[in-house]
């Protein structure tokens, strides 16, 4: 086998292999395989998306109104991510303006997702990579009283609250149905909590699990239901009506108030549960600040989000603006503009489709895709049951994005780390503020345990921001002003013959891309590249990696059987794997012809 | 020996008599009587925790995110206490060979006794590969782990009828799980996704009762399904009395008119949101604004666009597929409900100008 060199790594893939599917805790299916070296270190890494649904496909031909709600159905756990973006892309195409108040109410639904799905991320995705369930059991409840009650001023704290959930649960284990947490790598020597920090832990997972359901509650106010909310073309569906006839159906003032103390109980956990927890947990693993950085430290990519200012997507308006690192200099801000056909393009040399050249790249407004599922010689196994993937040849159902021509990673670490670069405060302090208190240096953050890290800042951040939301709101309705739609482009004769459109979203996982076209008010085409895209996708025609496979390299495993440190540093990259399998056919012709029913 | 769910109450401290206040409650929400309330009790205090075996195939895991959100019970008090949920990829802690072994073990363990829920489908073509965890199709991993099971919950619109991917041209041919699982009751609780306290019930009522819930003819349970989201709504006196929404955000929206000519699809969708609604209650999608978009009726996406008005036949939902008499009926009720539409539009605007 021949040893590959790229991004200053060495792909090597001769030593033992190792599978990791189904990687779990994750949206969607990955598959994961790793060739060790004599001393269980990772010498190659291989990231393979193993599901393909082609929604985009299934868009052409239908009302450009009626495709967020299509694409929203990509992913449910990032709801209304792909709606955000959908919306966005046709506003842009037909030149919509939405009004302030559609704005913000959709900034408070975008905030309310990063706070939720920040939070169930932690704990119930990628908690029990750290934390050792059974572990706690040997807990003395007294000392975990202490403990609680010295990182954080939570009620729920004292010792007869640790003793109860301590004796719920080892009856839970006495049962002998042990559930989700059945086969779990209990006792593994990578799990370093000592046992009070572990039923703290176990504690404030199963707290999440009960309080993660009333944050939500702001999207069904808006949008009527979670997961899954509406939205609208041109504004958003609900109505404002404070002090009217009918008020008491639609958005008033107990749903407002209801809406203020969502995000009042939602900043108390993130500030005085999630945040305590994550610096207390990562206190006892500073040494994954060193472990799978992968090109973090190099190549980082942002679109933006939280318009402050209504339809203007400048940096002047993105509370959180867009730009790209690219090499690791971290002093030059590049440019990011997503109609921009040099920018941003997808190759699929090592993903299952064709292209008539493989060796280039096309921008989503000229993309191509035809499923082409072909497997390379050195696969092992046969079409239908595949022991090892060939990664020499193609080996994914995720495409490979690059920006001029570069891998780069998306999500919380390259938001932190952009924004960091870019001196902005209110990103910038907080960050420092870890640092210190790990007592760890800067470069610690292009890690495992950095990725984590900016995860749990930015829930704390977007969950006050929900508040400067409300606050917002409260002020345009208190002067009057209740619009949330503008009609004006709704009917279809209204629209010109020909439109394209680009959507932004900065999602939770990453930067997120819509792009469609309109032709005789149908879509004509549509387009995502989404943000697992970016950080799971395959390698390209130059061999380069991806941030999945990147960040896997050079880690060592202490039991190989047991992929803990795998599944601890693909989980802090939050995976969704439904998201990052989309694809568009060339002109829009249907891919098969069959019929189901 | 396997512990029973009462015993496993009662060691967590909890007491006889709030074990039986639990049943009973639990009973009526699911519009049970008290004779069956008591049989529930009993059901509980003498059987281990039901076994329970969460297979995805091709979906977007929302079935998953409602099931968490679900208040009565806990989603935390349905995993500790209620079911064991021995393998389910979203949110068991093990993976790859660990997490298969968890699998095997309980369809060995529980052969004939364990319940398989499937969120998502299995697609067909590419002999199966457009999903294929482990290497493999998912639609064998699904046949394996039905043969063995007691009976299958059909999470949501994708396993019940195939939802968003297998729309119009359904490029990866997904198929609903009836289509390849044979010889085993399937409960279909359709919904995009279904909503959290109906997905709970549903497990809930299997656990207590030992058996599926009634179910109609295209496999939903009576008890959630049996009713048009347009006979409950809250904004029906609205529609009788001809007061519609004309354009989003006029006055008829700000007071709450009837969604109908904005394309609701309440009159041809069964579901529950008018009634049991969302999120603890919170809101449902008329009570915010927006249609009904049919997210629980088969091939839904397939229906023209989500702003279209009812105003065909064939639109009109249950009785077309699954009674020919009915879909007389219904035709009635649909061309009716297009001249009333009318009739109010004309009279509203007689009297009720709305200020966009």
């Amino acid at each position: 086998m021949s040893v590959i060199e790229t991004q200053g790594f060495k792909l090597d893939n001769s030593g033992r292999r190792v599978v990791v599917d189904p990687i779990t805790r994750i949206e969607g299916h990955l598959r994961i395989e790793v060739n060790l070296d004599k001393d269980n270190v990772i010498r190659n890494a291989v990231s393979t998306g193993t599901m393909w649904r082609g929604l985009e496909v299934i868009l052409k031909g239908r009302d450009p109104r009626d495709a967020w709600a299509f694409v929203e159905r990509i992913c449910g756990v990032c709801t209304g991510v792909h709606a955000l973006a959908s919306v966005r892309c046709v506003e842009d195409a037909l030149k919509i303006k939405i009004p302030d108040n559609a704005n913000i109410i959709r900034n408070l639904m975008h905030s309310t997702l990063y706070a939720h799905d920040h939070l169930v991320h932690f704990y119930h995705l990628h908690a029990l990579d750290w934390v050792d369930v059974v572990s706690a059991l040997a807990a003395d409840v007294k000392k975990t009283s202490e403990l609680a009650q010295a990182i954080s001023s939570w009620p729920m704290s004292s010792p007869g609250y640790y003793r109860d959930l301590q004796g719920r649960l080892k009856k839970f284990v006495e049962s002998g149905q042990l559930g989700p947490f059945k086969n779990g790598y209990w006792g593994h020597p990578a799990y370093k909590l000592p046992p009070e920090a572990n039923l703290m832990a176990v504690g404030h997972y199963l707290e999440a699990l009960d309080f993660q359901k009333e944050i939500v509650k702001i999207q069904t106010i808006f949008g009527g239901k979670n997961p899954h909310p509406n939205w609208l073309v041109g504004g958003v569906p609900a109505s404002i009506n404070v002090d009217g006839v009918g008020a008491v159906g639609g958005i008033n003032m107990e749903r407002l108030n209801m809406v203020a103390k969502i995000i009042d109980d939602t900043i108390a956990f993130i500030d005085n549960v999630y945040i305590p927890d994550l610096l207390a947990i990562a206190s006892f693993y500073k040494d994954w600040g060193a472990i799978g950085g992968g090109i973090s430290s190099k190549n980082l990519l942002c679109y933006g989000e939280f318009p402050d200012i209504a339809n203007d997507d400048s940096n002047k308006s993105l509370l959180m603006p867009r730009g790209a690192i690219l090499g690791g200099n971290l002093k030059e801000i590049h440019p990011v503009d997503l109609r921009d056909p040099n920018l941003i393009q997808e190759y699929v040399t090592h993903s299952w489709y064709k292209y008539p050249d493989e060796s280039k790249g096309l921008h989503p407004f000229d993309g191509v895709t035809e499923p082409n599922f072909v497997l390379g010689k050195n696969t092992k196994g046969t079409k239908t049951a595949i022991d090892n993937v060939d990664e020499s040849a193609k080996y994914s159902w995720v495409k490979s994005p690059r920006f001029k021509g570069q891998p780069c990673e998306v999500g919380p670490l390259a938001r932190y780390v952009t924004y960091y670069a870019m001196g902005i405060p209110e990103f910038k302090e907080p960050v420092d503020m870890v640092l210190k208190k790990l007592d760890v240096p800067l470069t610690a953050l292009f890690s495992t345990l950095g990725r984590t890290a900016a995860r749990g800042l930015e829930a704390s951040w977007a969950a006050h921001k929900m508040k400067y939301f409300f606050d917002k709101l409260m002020a345009n309705i208190k002067a009057g002003n209740l619009s949330t739609a503008n009609v004006e482009m709704w009917e279809p004769r209204t629209w010109p013959a020909d439109a394209r459109g680009a959507g932004y979203c900065e999602a939770p996982r990453g930067a997120l891309g819509h792009w469609i076209r309109i032709r005789n008010t149908k879509i004509d085409n549509y387009q995502c590249i989404v943000p697992t895209t970016w950080n799971a996708g395959p390698r390209d025609p130059q061999n380069q990696i991806g941030a999945y496979e990147a960040s896997l390299m050079n880690t060592k495993m202490a039991k190989p059987d047991e992929p803990l440190e795998i599944i601890r540093t693909i989980h802090s990259f939050d995976p969704c794997l439904a998201c990052a399998t989309h694809v568009i056919s060339p002109e829009g012709e249907e891919i098969t012809r069959v019929t189901v029913r | 020996m396997i512990e029973t769910f009462y015993d496993l109450l009662r060691r967590q401290g909890i007491t006889r008599r709030s074990f039986i206040k639990y049943c009973s409650l639990t009973a009526a929400s699911l519009g049970l009587t008290p004779a069956q309330a008591q049989q529930m009790a009993q059901a509980l205090q003498t059987k281990p925790r039901l076994p329970v075996v969460w297979l995805h195939g091709l979906e977007c895991t929302c079935c998953t995110e409602s099931f968490i959100r679900s208040a009565h019970p806990l989603a935390k008090d349905i995993l500790l206490s209620m079911i064991s949920l021995d393998f389910d990829d979203t949110i068991m802690a093990a993976a790859g060979d660990q997490a298969i072994a968890a699998l095997e073990d309980t369809i060995t363990r529980y052969k004939g006794n364990y319940i398989l829920a499937v969120e998502g489908n299995p697609p067909l073509n590419e002999d199966g590969m457009f999903c294929m965890p482990r290497g493999r199709p998912f639609v064998e991993k699904l046949k394996h782990v039905a043969k063995d099971a007691k009976a299958v919950i059909a999470w949501g619109s994708c396993a019940s009828w195939g939802c968003v991917q297998a729309a119009k041209p359904n490029p990866t041919k997904a198929v609903p799980i009836d289509k390849v699982i044979t010889g085993k009751p399937i409960i279909k609780v359709p919904g995009c996704p279904p909503i959290a306290e109906v997905m709970s019930a549903v497990v809930t009522f299997v656990a207590a009762f030992d058996r599926i819930p009634q179910l109609d003819r295209q496999g939903r349970p009576v008890m959630f399904y049996s009713q048009r989201i347009h006979d409950k709504c809250y904004r029906r006196p609205h529609f009788d009395a001809g007061q519609f929404v004309e354009q989003w955000d006029d006055a008829g929206a700000r007071a709450g008119y009837c969604l109908y000519k904005m394309g609701c699809k309440g009159p041809t969708t069964y579901n529950a949101c008018s009634t049991t609604r969302w999120n603890e209650g919170v809101s449902f999608p008329i009570g915010s604004g927006h249609g009904c978009i049919g997210c629980s009726e088969d091939d839904f996406w397939d229906r023209g666009s989500f702003y279209d008005r009812l105003t065909n036949i064939k639109d009109f939902g249950v009785e077309f597929n699954a009674d020919r008499v009915g879909a007389v009926a219904a035709g009635v009720v649909g061309a009716a409900i297009v001249a009333h539409a009318a009739v109010g539009a004309i009279q509203r605007a007689a009297t009720n100008k709305p200020k966009a």
